[in-house]
């Protein structure tokens, strides 16, 4: 069964995991990549730390990008650890210059892809 | 390796870079350079098997060839094109299809980024019109992690950069011929985050060929054969970290150049330690650095220390990519893999002139990485 993340009423994304070998996926797919059997929807945690990250400095050619309202500006973007999924998304963050490797980041399904911010002081534990 | 030996009898390339010339016309060049190269002319080869990315088809090139009737298989494998073009000519020849075949491949792409359709990579439209269909930051990313786990810097990113323009300088079929310095590099722009402009390669245009021969048939020929010791070609496993991915797993990375790599030097009874000059896809500084590890030539984070002593450069113990790699001779997809391979023939014979690698090299070695998690690599002696 797949579920459109972008349905989902719940800020958080959603995944699937197998029965058989616990491999956590995103978004959400009926089959297991490792071993091909049933996987079910499984909710991912709201939070994690960064494991890893760049800048697009340049605006990617259009199509397929469609570039923000006010124009394109650089933006980062990464993978965060949720749980045991590793989980691309792009990063809101006030300052480049702030993005480190193992900041706390809250992520949120949205119209697009996921998108990352700083957890403020009490999100940990959603 | 197991089988008949497969002698490497002809080898010719073109210039990298950009040209007037169709992908075809330099894909023609190419491949009567290897038959001059050879000796031989075009009716004395049994089996054909090539492929671009997105020049064209390979089999049309008889039309200019010569229409001997001969079978010639059209291969498209990305970036593994010209190693799966030669694995498949590998085994013609062991299987007895024919005794000389020619691997050929060949690219010409526009100027620019690629720009891929998600829904060509099963990913949903959100990803391209968000700008995460860039090539550009899965490279970044990948080094960024890389760089935070086993204390590599971006100075040693520059010095890769750095080493293949000086070699690029010294082969004059390259396209960057003009040397950078590591400074120069480093201060060229960022691009994708922990890289700059000048430590990635450009999407080019440029062909290669190769003539490979039965023991037999190569005895009946002038050239100076190189054996191919092994050719293996590997898909992804689960757990790898590849371009487009919406998610990875969690815990350490598989690698399918280091599955490539270890299989053809399995396949070959030889080891990292034997060899004396390597070709590494380096599609920017950082894949350079990890293939180094990831293909067996050293452990994570000794990059640091190699890369500033000049291990790598022409003169050092570990002479990587020394005809400037993809950075110095750009990356027509269908090419690099048997542009790699000209170039470890030419300098197991000796032939490479200014960027020749001094003591006689004896065994070498070609790797290939690229989407969506395939990688082929060879292992050549003389």
């Amino acid at each position: 069964m797949t579920t459109d993340p972008r349905s989902q009423a719940a800020p958080g994304l959603q995944g699937a995991r197998c029965s058989g070998c616990s491999v956590t996926v995103y978004p959400a797919d009926d089959a297991c990549p490792r071993c091909g059997g049933p996987a079910a929807p499984v909710a991912l945690p709201g939070t994690g730390t960064l494991w890893t990250w760049t800048v697009q400095r340049y605006a990617p050619k259009s199509p397929p990008y469609q570039p923000p309202p006010g124009g394109f500006v650089p933006f980062a973007l990464g993978y965060v650890e949720l749980g045991d999924v590793r989980v691309a998304a792009v990063l809101d963050v006030d300052d480049l210059d702030d993005v480190r490797i193992g900041m706390p980041l809250s992520v949120t399904a949205g119209p697009g892809v996921p998108r990352a911010r700083p957890t403020t002081p009490g999100e940990e534990d959603s | 390796m197991s089988g008949t030996d497969v002698l490497i009898c002809g080898a010719g390339r073109t210039p990298f870079g950009r040209s007037e010339a169709t992908g075809r016309q330099l894909a023609i060049a190419a491949v009567n350079a290897a038959l001059a190269d050879a000796g031989i002319g075009w009716s004395r080869v049994g089996a054909a098997f090539g492929g671009s990315d997105s020049a064209g088809l390979a089999d049309t090139l008889v039309a200019q060839l010569g229409l001997s009737g001969l079978p010639f298989v059209n291969v498209k494998n990305g970036c593994a094109t010209g190693g799966s073009a030669l694995v498949s000519a590998v085994n013609a020849i062991r299987s007895g299809m024919a005794d000389v075949v020619l691997a050929v491949g060949f690219d010409k792409h526009p100027r620019g980024a690629f720009d891929p359709r998600p829904e060509d990579w099963g990913l949903g439209a959100e990803y391209g019109s968000d700008g995460l269909m860039v090539t550009t930051q899965f490279f970044g990313m990948k080094i960024r992690r890389y760089m935070h786990d086993h204390g590599i810097t971006p100075r040693t990113l520059a010095l890769v950069a750095e080493k293949a323009y000086r070699n690029g300088v010294l082969t004059p079929g390259a396209w960057r011929r003009k040397a950078l310095s590591a400074g120069e590099i480093l201060e060229s722009g960022m691009v994708s985050d922990p890289l700059t402009r000048y430590m990635f390669c450009s999407p080019g245009a440029g062909a290669a060929a190769l003539v490979l021969c039965s023991p037999e048939a190569a005895r009946a020929m002038d050239g100076q054969p190189v054996t191919l010791r092994s050719a293996a070609v590997r898909t992804r496993r689960f757990g790898s970290f590849e371009v487009f991915s919406p998610w990875i797993p969690g815990g350490a990375l598989t690698s399918v150049s280091r599955d490539a790599s270890a299989a053809a030097f399995e396949e070959a009874g030889l080891g990292p330690g034997d060899v004396d000059v390597c070709q590494l896809q380096d599609t920017e500084s950082g894949a350079e650095v990890m293939h180094m590890a990831e293909c067996g030539f050293c452990e994570d984070g000794e990059q640091e220390r190699l890369v500033a002593s000049g291990a790598t450069g022409i003169g050092g113990t570990l002479p990587v990519n020394t005809d400037g790699g993809c950075i110095a001779n750009g990356e027509p997809i269908g090419a690099s893999g048997l542009r790699q391979v000209y170039e470890v023939v030419q300098q197991l014979r000796g032939r490479s002139g200014e960027h020749q690698v001094p003591g006689d090299p004896r065994i070498g070695f070609t790797h290939v990485y690229g989407a969506p998690g395939v990688s082929a690599c060879t292992v050549l002696s003389r």
